[in-house]
Formats: C-alpha cells, structure tokens, sequence
C-alpha cells in the first residue's frame, strides 16, 4: 500500500448520543433562564450582572460546542479543535482590537471629551 | 477469511475518509462564518450607543418575547440532534418526523424574528433610523439570512430522504446540516446575551 500524505480526519459522529444531547439540552435551556431572570429581575448590581451574564453566555457556549458540537471528543490529531481555538484567536483579536481602536478614536475625535482632554492634560 | 475482511476495509477506507474529510471541511466553513459573524458583532459593539437621538435597544426591545424565540430556536437544535441520532440509527420515519418538528420550530423562530423586525420598521425604526440600528439589523438579520438558508436545507433533506433512503450520503449531509442548525444555535446564545440582555441593561 502506498501511504501518500494522507490527512486522516477523525469520523465525526464520535460523542453524538441521547445522553449527551439530553444534557446539553437541559443545562442550555437552565443558563438561558438563569440570565434572563437574572437581568428581569435585577438580581445584582449593574456591573455584576453585566459579568454574570456574559460568563453564562461562555459557559453555554461551551456546553453547546461540547454536547452539540461534539467538540474534544475526537482521536488524536485533533485538527478540528486546533482550527475552532485558531477560530478562538481570530475573533478575539477581531472583536477586542475593533472595540479598543474604535473607543480610542471616539475619545480622540469626540469635542467635549477632546476640549476636557486639552484643558485638563495640555493646559490649554 | 482474514483476507476477505482486509480487502472490505480496503475498499471501505477510502470512501470513509472522504465522508470524514467533507465534514471536516464543512466545519472550516462553519468557523470562517464564525469570524463573519465577529465582525458584525463588533460593529454592532461599537455602534451600540449611536442612536443619534432616536431610540435605544432599551426602548425597543421586548425581553419576553426575545426568550421564547430562544427557547424555539434551542429546542429545534435540541430535537435536530434527536434527528441526526434516529438516522444513525436507520429509523427512517422517525428521522422524517423529527426533522420536520424542527423544521416547523426553525419556522415559528424565523416569522417571530421577522414580525419583529416588521414592527420595527413600521414604527419607523428601520436600518435607516441610526448607526445603532443598522448595526441591530445587520447583524441579527443576517443570522435570519442563515436560518432562511437552513430551513430551506432541510426542507430539500425532508424530501430527498423521504423519496430514495438513509444511505451513506445522505447520512452525510444530515450530519453536516446538524452541524450548521447547532451552528446557528451557539450564535444566537449571544445575540441573545450581547445585543438584547446586554441592551436591556443599556450598556
């Protein structure tokens, strides 16, 4: 037999069962309740609760990806979980570097925020 | 005996590893359109306060109504992965009913996300209102785009599997179609928390 390069991918149905959709199911259905009487209900303070959902949305995002997804559960090399943490870093870097450069620029061009900057700081 | 069984895997292998390899390119798919998905995002986070004078996220949005679009959409995820299970498992009438229950489930999600949309608009609050509203309408609007495209997807599954079986290739393609419905689901998890959580709190 001729091994020319091959890339073996592992066979995709690997984690797919009822327990683990039933699971996945219960606990996305439990945070998305959970962050919604959360907010209706002003459980916490402004800044907690803002903290507190954005770590639930995380947490069903990994639940989703794990029991829906199935992600983690293939055999050795594992180049569906190396591309999805690739996909990870691409979009940190999307999100987070639009959100710093754009705020910086609305600092930078927005008049009052500019005419408090130079009297306070330039001594304008 | 050991002979015959070896030259099945042989001729067995190459077939497989394209199946695997298929899928495995429908998720680099999925991925990019995870980044697609982050920019809009990102456009919407910046553009979240540009309301120039018009209404914000606070004002417009009805949480209630938002849940049991969710709880819609997260069932019909749920239910496509019972699906995908009972065509593994070569039960045809059942893959041809659940399918269908999560086609109808994709449906009521889509005409609540459009009736939205319309009352939106009809109110005056268009794409054209403000920055903030573009952003709003880009964003969820495209995931609608995505759900249209999946529920005809499904659609065309429900009759193909109806008029010929559960083979090797149509096993296949349902295995990619649940991965794009859960796809679509994971989104939704923070449209659901960024744009109308997030909103309410007026961030």
């Amino acid at each position: 037999m001729s091994h020319k390069t091959n890339i073996t991918v592992s066979k995709p149905d690997q984690g797919a069962s009822l327990k683990n959709y039933i699971t996945g199911f219960i606990a996305s259905l439990g945070l998305t309740l959970m962050a919604y009487l959360a907010v209706t209900q002003e459980a916490f303070s402004r800044n907690i609760l803002i903290a507190f959902i954005t770590g639930l949305a995380l947490v069903q995002f990994i639940v989703q990806m794990v029991f829906f997804m199935h992600i983690g559960n293939e055999t050795k090399p594992r180049w569906k979980l190396l591309v999805f943490l690739f996909m990870i870093l691409v979009v940190f870097i999307l999100v987070a570097g639009s959100l710093w450069i754009m705020n910086n620029l609305n600092y930078r061009m927005s008049p009052e925020d500019m005419d408090s900057y130079m009297r306070s700081q330039q001594g304008f | 005996m050991s002979q015959a069984k070896t030259t099945i895997i042989k001729r067995h292998l190459p077939e497989e590893d394209g199946d695997s390899k298929t899928i495995f390119g429908f998720w680099l798919y999925l991925m990019t359109d995870c980044v697609v998905f982050a920019s809009l995002f990102a456009v919407y986070a910046v553009q979240r306060n540009s309301t120039v004078g018009g209404p914000s996220g606070v004002e417009l949005f009805s949480l209630p109504f938002v849940l049991i679009e969710t709880l819609i959409l997260l069932t019909s995820s749920f239910v496509c992965g019972l699906a995908l299970l009972a065509a593994r498992r070569g039960n045809k009438q059942q893959t041809l009913i659940l399918f269908s229950v999560t086609f109808l489930l994709g449906l009521a999600f889509l005409g609540m996300e459009l009736s939205e949309f319309r009352h939106l608009v009809l109110e005056g609050d268009s794409w054209r209102r403000s920055g903030f509203l573009s952003a709003f309408f880009t964003l969820v609007g495209t995931h609608g785009i995505h759900i249209a495209v999946g529920l005809l997807w499904i659609g065309v599954m429900i009759i193909k599997v109806a008029r010929t079986e559960l083979n090797k290739a149509n096993l296949r393609r349902l295995t990619m179609l649940s991965m794009f419905w859960h796809f679509l689901d994971i989104i939704w998890i923070f449209i659901f928390t960024i744009v109308y959580l997030l909103g309410a709190l007026a961030i």
